[in-house]
């Protein structure tokens, strides 16, 4: 074990928190709590690039006081990182909840075990 | 030299030959008499085989049902056992490993966390070359003050080009699933079924509070879109949340009036012209840097004075595009999972 675990607290939380979010991805049947999960796993990764960005003492990164050093701001490269994560986690989720809809059309049901034991006797 | 017998053909010896020799000998009836009472026992013979074999095939058809039956009452007995007893058990087993398996990456991925630089720490490895180029020479090479602006937008336009497109081709999917087609095999469906597919049967909406309100909420919402976006490279925001509030807004006026109301400005053609327009806009004012060699991106456009709202060259426009395609990405999903289309 290296030393960094409790001044790394933010990445610790940010690790849990995506175990949580794949804990419940498996655990659940139900298709929207699995796509809860999918979410908090989401979440998870922002929060672990937002604190790998962070530098202690720095300002956000757009021009202040007219200062142009590195030291002086965070860093905006795993900002805009989580604005292509935030963008890709919309669109998934859309897709996987239209997804849902149309087996919840056909199979009236959101339990993923019940549909795919109707979907077995319809192909007997 | 022996002598051959005129009679030979009658003679005893011949006979006797012809008998050694199996064949016929029709002269004799005595013999041929006993050959049919041969043949008739063999008749006979056969008659009672083929009763002795019926009989076993008979017997085996009945060995065959009975096990046939025996197999049948197996799975009937067996059956139901994966619904009730066997889920149970697997779904026990499952849980504990799906827990356990949690633990075991959560553990590894705290290990890992131990072994990472120290939080927040500015000479960490990531706070490298790139990140001091975008923050000291961004002003001079992109003229956006707001240094996340000027790398999304300027150094890394391709990124967010793809982006925009990732919500293009998430809506169109959501389109492709879940849009009512209404010429659908010249069917007529029932009044209620057509009632809950599509929401405009509930329309006009006649809720006064929310109309109030939404009046009364709805210009600043979207005002401050505009504002977002067109600020992008100043302060925080840009296409992405400033699209964002936008579709709210929209939303809440699609809440607040119905259907008939955003469609005298809104329609799903709008929604086409100005996402693709958007778009082939977006990919037309980028697509420069492709034929300049990809690495000199001097476009030609003046950079103006820093901080100054028209400034920074292709971002002001470019956040715009990205703003319009989010905004009418947003509106598209809350329609398209509402089952009325756009």
């Amino acid at each position: 074990m290296g030393g960094n675990l409790l001044t790394n607290f933010y990445e610790a939380v940010a690790v849990i928190l995506f175990g949580i979010g794949f804990t419940t991805l498996l655990l659940h049947r139900n298709m929207i709590k699995k796509i809860l999960g999918f979410n908090i796993m989401d979440t998870a990764i922002y929060l672990f690039l937002a604190v790998k960005g962070y530098i202690t003492g720095g300002m956000a990164p757009i021009l202040t006081n007219g200062v142009e050093e590195q030291a002086y701001y965070i860093n905006p490269v795993p900002s805009g990182l989580v604005l292509t994560g935030i963008v890709v986690s919309v669109s998934v989720t859309a897709l996987m909840l239209a997804l849902t809809i149309r087996l919840y059309r056909r199979y009236h049901t959101l339990d993923i075990d019940k549909m795919s034991m109707l979907a077995k006797k319809e192909d007997l | 030299m022996s002598k051959l017998n005129p009679n030979y053909e009658a003679s005893k010896w011949r006979k006797i030959e012809r008998f050694v020799n199996g064949e016929e000998i029709s002269d004799n009836p005595n013999l041929s008499k006993h050959e049919e009472e041969i043949r008739e026992a063999s008749q006979e013979d056969k008659e009672r085989n083929e009763q002795f074999e019926a009989t076993i095939t008979d017997l085996e058809d009945r060995i065959q049902k009975e096990r046939k039956r025996s197999i049948e009452a197996l799975y009937r007995k067996y059956e139901k056992w994966p619904q009730t007893k066997g889920i149970k058990i697997f779904t026990h087993i499952y849980r504990i490993l799906a827990v356990l398996f949690c633990v075991c990456i959560i553990s590894v991925l705290l290990m890992t966390v131990s072994y990472l630089p120290t939080f927040g720490d500015a000479s960490n490895p990531n706070n490298n070359e790139v990140p001091k180029r975008y923050i000291e020479k961004g002003i001079e090479e992109t003229g956006a003050i707001n240094f996340v602006a000027g790398m999304i937008l300027d150094y890394r336009a391709f990124d967010t080009l793809g982006e925009s497109h990732v919500l293009f081709i998430a809506a169109c999917c959501v389109l492709i699933l879940l849009r009512i087609d209404h010429s659908k095999n010249g069917k007529k469906p029932t009044e209620k079924a057509e009632a809950e597919e599509d929401d405009r049967k509930f329309e006009p909406k006649n809720d006064k509070i929310l109309q109030k309100i939404a009046s009364l909420l709805i210009p600043p919402i979207i005002i401050y879109g505009i504002y977002v976006v067109l600020n992008g490279h100043l302060s925080p925001g840009g296409g992405f949340s400033g699209g964002a509030i936008i579709g709210a807004g929209l939303i809440l006026y699609l809440n607040a009036f119905g259907y008939e109301k955003i469609e005298k400005f809104f329609t799903y053609k709008t929604y086409q012209r100005i996402t693709v327009g958007a778009l082939l806009f977006y990919a037309c004012a980028k697509s420069y840097s492709f034929y300049t060699g990809a690495n000199h991106l001097e476009s030609g456009i003046p950079k103006g004075i820093p901080g100054n709202i028209l400034s920074s060259g292709l971002i002001l426009p470019l956040n715009v595009a990205v703003g319009l395609v989010v905004a009418c990405t947003m509106y598209g999903f809350y329609t398209l999972f509402r089952k009325g289309g756009m």
